[in-house]
């Protein structure tokens, strides 16, 4: 690596310093722009005691349930799990341990961590189990809660395309929690489909800027679809 | 006769504006888009990042990186803008969506909703629901007005955790149309074939009931 030039060579590289008991904060809806390759690594390297920061958890063989199976997730804060069976199991015999987390307060914990801001007040989870041990306050005569926001040691990034300093443009709707994560890591990796030179993409029209970027590798994805929904023909 | 899952979406529909951006849940809010009348303009937002969705895809328009909060694939509709999951929760928070359509478990007497968890059952979230109910001014529950026991779903208080404390002014079941106010349901609608003898009866909260009621017009 040279000066701004954040593409590294391989997949061991991007997650290199990646170790047990570290919290990774990880883009993603569903299954739909998820850094997969990331994740393989993580598999891989058999890291272990992970928190992992997520909207979802993958299914059994994709995302980020493929980390359920060898016990290298020890904590989940998302907003919608259990579309797998060893998730399930792990969460109801009190291996791994969940904290849900409402989608929106979670993009924001996200966003607000990258900004440097410590906490944020919120109305959403007044009067739910959300709001349990959490300081309450009332500013125009409603009532908010307060919620801390997340940073990680890794975030983990998938985006369409990229230039060599890191600058990103996301695709369609797997744009999702991935700019706020990018945000949000000491150390943000990320994985793209296409890396340019420095210069291809328009300044106008880059989604995230490379300051937040740390590391960069080109990968090829199957991007598997969780729900394959048609319309039929001639419709 | 209780109304079927795409009648009470049929009549959600009609509670529609032209202009309105509109949050659709998961279940029978996600039919109301089959119900939006032709010479009306709706742009439904998907809380994933997604405003101006559109229909099922074709098999060949299918695409990956194109999904709704349901995570089905869908398309863009004409004018969609996409954007991240902070920015489609500023517009729910922020109280920019006009119509938000969702489900629950139980809704009582003083707009509390249950929707996300049983306890001692598979737990799998909120997702956006309590940033819906937060954040909407305008929200229409449905569901089904009592359990296949015969057991009330609109109750004087919530048995089950709550989604949201004193949000709901509106809710379609298979039964009736009711708003609820002042700490009480009031019925607005029957539905066609169903007594108001037995909405009272499958109504557990207190429910005002008008010397005439109307019968729900689709």
């Amino acid at each position: 690596m040279a000066g701004f030039n954040k593409v590294v060579s391989s997949y061991q590289e991007a997650m290199a310093g990646l170790t047990d008991d570290m919290t990774i904060i990880s883009g993603g809806f569903g299954l739909c722009g998820i850094p997969e390759n990331l994740i393989a690594e993580i598999k891989r390297k058999g890291t272990k005691g992970l928190t992992l920061v997520s909207n979802n958890c993958g299914v059994d063989d994709f995302g980020l349930g493929v980390l359920l199976p060898d016990r290298q997730i020890k904590k989940i804060i998302a907003s919608y799990v259990g579309e797998n069976a060893e998730f399930e199991r792990q969460m109801m015999s009190g291996e791994l341990e969940v904290e849900l987390t409402p989608q929106g307060t979670l993009a924001e914990k996200m966003r607000a961590g990258g900004a440097g801001i410590p906490a944020f007040y919120t109305a959403t989870g007044v009067g739910t189990p959300v709001a349990e041990g959490k300081d309450e306050r009332q500013f125009n005569g409603r009532n908010y809660i307060l919620e801390e926001s997340i940073t990680g040691d890794f975030a983990i990034v998938k985006a369409w395309k990229a230039d060599k300093f890191g600058n990103l443009v996301f695709r369609k709707t797997a744009r999702n929690f991935n700019p706020m994560a990018a945000t949000a890591g000491k150390i943000t990796v990320v994985e793209v489909e296409e890396i340019v030179e420095p210069g291809a993409l328009d300044p106008d029209q880059i989604h995230t800027p490379g300051i937040y970027v740390n590391r960069l590798i080109q990968g090829t994805f199957e991007k598997r679809i969780e729900q394959y929904t048609t319309r039929p023909a001639g419709e | 006769m209780a109304l079927s899952r795409d009648q009470i979406a049929q009549r959600v529909a009609r509670e529609l504006e032209d202009g309105y951006y509109v949050n659709l849940g998961i279940g029978i809010p996600t039919l109301v888009a089959n119900y939006i009348p032709a010479d009306m303009e709706v742009m439904l937002q998907s809380e994933n990042g997604l405003l101006g969705m559109g229909q099922f895809p074709s098999e060949d328009e299918i695409d990956a990186d194109l999904i709704n909060a349901g995570k089905q694939t869908v398309t863009m509709a004409t004018g969609a803008s996409i954007f991240d999951s902070a920015e489609s929760f500023a517009m729910i928070r922020g109280g920019h969506i006009d119509l938000t359509v969702l489900g629950a478990f139980e809704v009582d007497v003083n707009g509390n909703i249950a929707s996300y968890m049983i306890p001692g059952k598979l737990i799998k979230g909120m997702g956006g629901a309590m940033d819906l109910v937060a954040g909407a001014e305008n929200i229409i529950v449905t569901m089904t007005h009592a359990s296949k026991y015969g057991e009330s779903k609109l109750l004087t208080n919530c048995t089950l955790p709550l989604t949201g404390k004193g949000c709901i002014k509106k809710v379609l079941t298979d039964l009736a149309f009711i708003e609820i106010k002042n700490g009480k349901f009031h019925l607005l609608e029957h539905a066609p074939g169903v007594t108001v003898e037995e909405i009272i009866r499958l109504t557990q909260g207190e429910l005002v009931v008008p010397e005439n009621v109307p019968e729900m017009q689709f």
